[in-house]
């Protein structure tokens, strides 16, 4: 090996860099709407909370599954923006950190002032299934075909193994979406509004074993957005921001697993909490990607509050709702508010800034000063190849 | 010109045509349907194969035109009831007028002589017609005149599919006429055709006569005429019926399906 | 364990029948290179000519070193069941009225992970064996299957969805006059088929074999002219609906040479009796088989076509023979992609010279018709398309793969 060979630098801080204007546009089971009025929503949203034009935004990332066959090109031209900054991020539940990361860097550069970080899709009757069977070319060529049951199916296939390996029951997964719909029951724009029972999820019709009805999301229409600017620029504008302490991502770690049982934030989670300047005990508030609770549980492991295969015992030691003794997902999560598209690895992003920012209203959590979001996705084949997370800290602005 | 009896021929048809309307002369249809399960000649299959009847719809009433029906048909020149042109033998193959559209239209009205084997058939598929058994036809009936149609009556028409056939693995089995009785039939009473119910003019073992297939041999060799898978002939008297046998008019055709009638005095 | 699936019952009159819809359809390009192996009952995967390494699913570039050298080679079939699941809901039409249904996850003991289907004796954890099958749709799918049979296995109601089973199916063979006819009776009926109605033409020519065609429990002599478009029709009007399987068994055998004058007569008798023929019998028996392909377990699963090997490369001594088959090699792919529409598959079985008497002066090895029949029923069973029976067949294709022009000169020698 060419001793001077410099294959690895030092991460640079995200120092000075802050989200602000966190916007959700409520979801809809079903739209009749397109992808792209979604998006105008959210984009008008974000222009009315910074008190700007749209036209003001010179930076635009986009994620979406619902505006083919745009990109974020023919949005800016939609929608009339300029934005000497592009970015079109269709990479489902981790979308949203990478939009974060990205957008966050640019600023720092001075590529861009004020970048809108906007995900938002539709739901037509028809577009879910349309969705999962052209998802990716692996899923289409080795998946779809065998029995066509989704992410359901696959992430039956990971439960089941995680299950077998660290001993985790229903029971626990259970709590889980209890605790979660218990705080969706505090937040207007979840769809569901009635409370669950350990006793009903137990119950629930079998999905693709072991996933029952209630470890499932519900496809919905909807949008979520953010600004990513200096800290400078949020001050100036008199917006309230959460200052961006860490972040990362990583994609198809661990290509020799088995199956998966841990993601890439295992990769990654030493350093996320060293740029970050806190360990894990330092987290008030965690919003994981909730597209199954086994996923949760397993982010539990790979982002550090427990070791790999503690993730059972972890929940039953703590209580998860908003008043609890680990306050997690507390907008209800994907699994009682919905999973609005690519919006889905949003909701979490969106959700933490509030939190951070004390603009969380009724799913507030007391004294939450720090918190961690995370994103997850694009099971691609066998498993979800994607992982990423961001610390926010409050203050900012 | 005048015709028999003093009458004008023009009189002859006049009345004929009459006597056809009111029954006096019945015409008696001595064809069989084409359809395409009726037997046709076998051949070994190496050798070249007469193609039997086939019928593929070309419309009804329908897409492929809407307000008529019509088929395209196939078939090979010896198929079902039909007739053997001199051409067909190697014997004829050098006379003039020797195929379906020279052929003289005279020759397609004859009279026929009927001789009844029906009995022997039925006793022997392999019954062979003699010239002592033509002669003591003609002791009965008379002399077989010159220019007319022997027709073997052996009632083999009403017989169907493999029965009709009736191979077995040394060939067909059918009745027909001995080489000796063809040689005669043609040089001694100079007749006009020979006509049977069976598939070919010659028994179904004629190719072991010598020589082979007689009846072919002589009949074409003269200029004569086959009429072979012929039906009804037990409608006919022995001597009186006036056969009409008129080929299609295939440009150097050997043969070819026709309708055969007879017209039969009361 | 399997449980041993019942004949089929009467069908009632009063019930609709089933409208077969097909599993997911679509594929990428690197994908059919699965397709081609199921097609044969192979089973092949990508492994990297660099590196050797085995990649699933297909793929253009090799994940361990970018080669793009990825050919679809012979590969071990053994793993191991990692993690099963029973999908009770799919938003699929076509699996949403086949639930549940057990996919799985196979690592096999040569590297990738595999989702595939698994067969209900399959145990979580143990060794599975793996196949590539056919689905409905036409397309590669990986099976999981136990390693050694299990009772009644073949009755799995997702590996029947695979297969195309002749037992308790009704089959019409085309041609009871043709020793590949009567060995197909014979072969059909041992294979448990619950009817087996055999054509026979030119019902007036008495054939050597009739005798015992007769005494064959289950089958049954019907009148079919294959050149005779009326004949095929009555027979598909009086037992259309119940053709399962159809075995066309089409051939005219007259050697010659091109410029013999009867050889053009012969081509076109041979044209008539195969191609026209096997139209013919498309028209009349097609659309009821693909109406009728999702009809309960026992719905119309296949059509066969007996080829001649030298349909893929013309024999000069039978060229007659050859150029026929040719064209219906070309027509059954054509009847392959209308029949697709009800799920029912067409495999063509090829054959090399048979031990009849029209293959009499060629050389042996030749192929004994009861093997051929054999190897069409087992081809069934395992719902494979292309069958290439007998050391010849098999020599003329890997001949033809390797250099078409070296097989088009020494053929004609």
């Amino acid at each position: 090996m060419d001793a001077n060979r410099v294959l690895k630098g030092k991460r640079q801080s995200y120092d000075g860099i802050v989200a602000a204007v966190p916007v959700t546009v409520p979801y809809q089971r079903y739209s009749i709407e397109s992808g792209h009025w979604w998006i105008g929503r959210a984009l008008k949203a974000l222009a009315e909370g910074a008190g700007l034009s749209h036209r003001d935004f010179d930076g635009f990332a986009v994620a979406s599954f619902s505006i083919a066959p745009d990109t974020a090109i023919g949005l800016t031209q939609h929608f009339g923006l300029s934005p000497r900054w592009l970015d079109y991020i269709p990479m489902g539940g981790v979308s949203g950190v990478l939009s974060l990361r990205r957008a966050a860097r640019a600023v720092q550069a001075g590529d861009a002032d004020i970048v809108a970080c906007v995900a938002g899709d539709t739901n037509h009757v028809d577009t879910f299934r349309r969705t999962l069977s052209n998802f990716s070319r692996f899923s289409q060529d080795a998946v779809y075909p065998y029995g066509a049951g989704g992410p359901n199916a696959s992430f039956a296939l990971i439960a089941r193994r995680y299950m077998k390996q660290f001993g985790a029951r229903r029971e626990d997964f259970g709590k889980l979406c209890v605790a979660q719909r218990d705080n969706a029951l505090r937040n207007p724009n979840a769809l569901m509004k009635k409370p669950l029972t350990l006793e009903q999820y137990l119950s629930a019709r079998p999905i693709a074993d072991p996933i029952h009805l209630f470890d499932c999301v519900m496809p919905c229409a909807g949008a979520e957005a953010f600004l990513v600017m200096r800290d400078e620029t949020a001050k100036s504008l008199g917006l309230p921001s959460a200052r961006i302490l860490s972040t990362i991502e990583r994609h198809h770690a661990f290509p020799d697993d088995e199956i998966q049982l841990r993601g890439g934030w295992a990769v990654d989670v030493d350093e996320l909490y060293h740029i970050a300047g806190i360990s894990p005990n330092d987290v008030d508030v965690v919003q994981t990607y909730d597209d199954y609770p086994v996923i949760s549980m397993m982010q539990f492991e790979d982002l550090g509050f427990c070791k790999k295969g503690e993730g059972p015992d972890f929940v039953r030691n703590h209580t998860f709702t908003i008043d609890g003794d680990f306050p997690h997902n507390t907008s209800g999560g994907q699994l009682s508010v919905g999973q609005a598209g690519a919006a889905g690895g949003h909701l979490g992003i969106v959700e933490c800034m509030r939190q951070v920012m004390k603009l969380a209203g009724p799913t507030q959590v007391e004294g939450a000063r720090i918190g961690l979001a995370s994103g997850f996705g694009m099971i691609n084949y066998d498993r979800g190849l994607s992982s990423g997370a961001v610390i926010f800290a409050g203050g900012g602005g | 010109m005048t015709a028999p009896g003093n009458q004008t021929s023009a009189g002859l048809l006049a009345a004929l045509a009459a006597s056809i309307a009111d029954a006096g002369v019945k015409v008696i249809d001595l064809t069989h349907t084409l359809s395409p399960d009726f037997p046709t000649i076998v051949m070994p299959p190496e050798l070249g194969q007469s193609a039997p009847f086939r019928m593929e719809q070309i419309s009804r009433y329908d897409g492929n035109g809407p307000a008529w029906y019509w088929n395209n048909i196939s078939f090979g020149e010896h198929t079902g009831t039909h007739f053997d042109a001199p051409i067909h033998w190697f014997t004829g193959k050098d006379l003039p007028l020797n195929t379906v559209d020279t052929l003289p239209a005279a020759d397609m009205i004859a009279p026929a002589c009927v001789i009844d084997c029906s009995r022997q058939a039925a006793e022997d598929p392999d019954f062979l017609l003699t010239r002592s058994a033509a002669l003591d036809w003609e002791a009965r009936h008379g002399r077989i005149p010159a220019r007319n149609w022997v027709l073997l009556r052996t009632d083999w028409s009403k017989k169907t599919g493999r029965d009709y056939a009736n191979l077995t693995d040394d060939g067909a089995h059918t009745p027909g006429p001995d080489a000796e009785v063809m040689r005669w039939l043609v040089e001694e009473r100079g007749i006009i055709g020979l006509g049977t119910e069976t598939i070919g003019t010659d028994a179904g073992q004629a190719g072991h006569f010598s020589p082979p297939y007689p009846a072919h041999h002589y009949l074409h060799g003269a200029g004569r005429y086959g009429l072979q898978c012929l039906a009804n002939l037990d409608l006919l008297p022995p001597v009186g019926a006036l056969i009409v046998a008129a080929p299609l008019k295939i440009k150097h055709g050997s043969g070819s399906p026709l309708r055969v009638l007879a017209l039969v005095g009361g | 364990m399997s449980e041993p699936l019942p004949g089929p019952k009467r069908k009632n009159p009063l019930a609709r029948t089933q409208q077969p819809l097909l599993p997911p359809a679509i594929r990428s390009r690197a994908a059919h290179g699965l397709t081609l192996a199921a097609a044969e009952g192979r089973f092949a995967i990508q492994r990297c000519a660099a590196c050797n390494s085995f990649a699933y699913p297909p793929r253009d570039a090799c994940p361990h070193c970018l080669s793009d050298r990825l050919p679809f080679v012979e590969a071990p079939s053994s793993g191991v069941l990692a993690a099963l699941t029973t999908i009770q809901v799919s938003g699929d039409s076509y699996f949403r009225e086949r639930m549940p249904w057990r996919t799985g996850i196979v690592t096999m003991d040569c590297g990738p992970q595999v989702i595939a289907h698994v067969h209900g004796d399959c145990i979580e954890g143990e060794p599975v064996r793996l196949s590539l099958q056919l689905d409905r749709s036409g397309h590669a799918v990986m099976f999981a299957n136990p390693v050694s049979r299990t009772p009644d296995m073949q009755d799995d109601l997702q590996w029947r969805e695979m297969a195309a089973d002749p037992r308790d199916r009704r089959i019409l063979i085309s041609d009871g006059r043709n020793p590949v006819g009567q060995a197909l009776a014979r072969s059909l009926v041992r294979a448990g088929a619950r009817t087996v109605f055999v054509g026979v033409a030119d019902r007036w020519k008495p054939f050597p074999a009739e005798q015992s065609l007769r005494e064959l429990a289950g089958v049954e002599i019907v009148p079919l002219e294959m050149t005779d478009e009326r004949s095929v029709a009555d027979l598909a009007a009086d037992i259309g609906a119940k053709v399962d399987i159809l075995v066309n068994t089409a051939d005219h055998i007259r050697p010659g040479h091109i410029f013999d004058g009867a050889t053009t007569l012969h081509m076109a008798d041979a044209m008539n009796a195969t191609l026209f023929g096997t139209m013919r019998l498309a028209r009349a028996f097609a659309p009821v088989m693909i109406a009728r392909g999702a009809d309960g377990h026992h719905g119309a699963a296949a059509w066969v076509n007996i080829l001649s090997v030298y349909a893929l490369a013309n024999l000069p001594a039978m060229g007659s023979l050859s150029v026929s088959h040719a064209a219906c090699l070309s027509l059954s792919h054509w009847l392959r992609t209308e029949l697709a529409q009800g799920g029912v598959k067409l495999l063509n079985a090829f054959a090399g010279p048979l031990d009849t008497e029209w293959f009499q002066a060629l050389p042996p090895p030749k192929l004994a018709p009861a093997v051929l029949a054999d190897a069409v029923v087992d081809g069934l069973r395992r719902g494979i398309e292309e069958v290439y029976v007998g050391d010849v067949a098999n020599d003329i294709t890997a001949r033809l793969a390797a250099n078409p022009k070296a097989l088009e000169r020494e053929i004609g020698q």
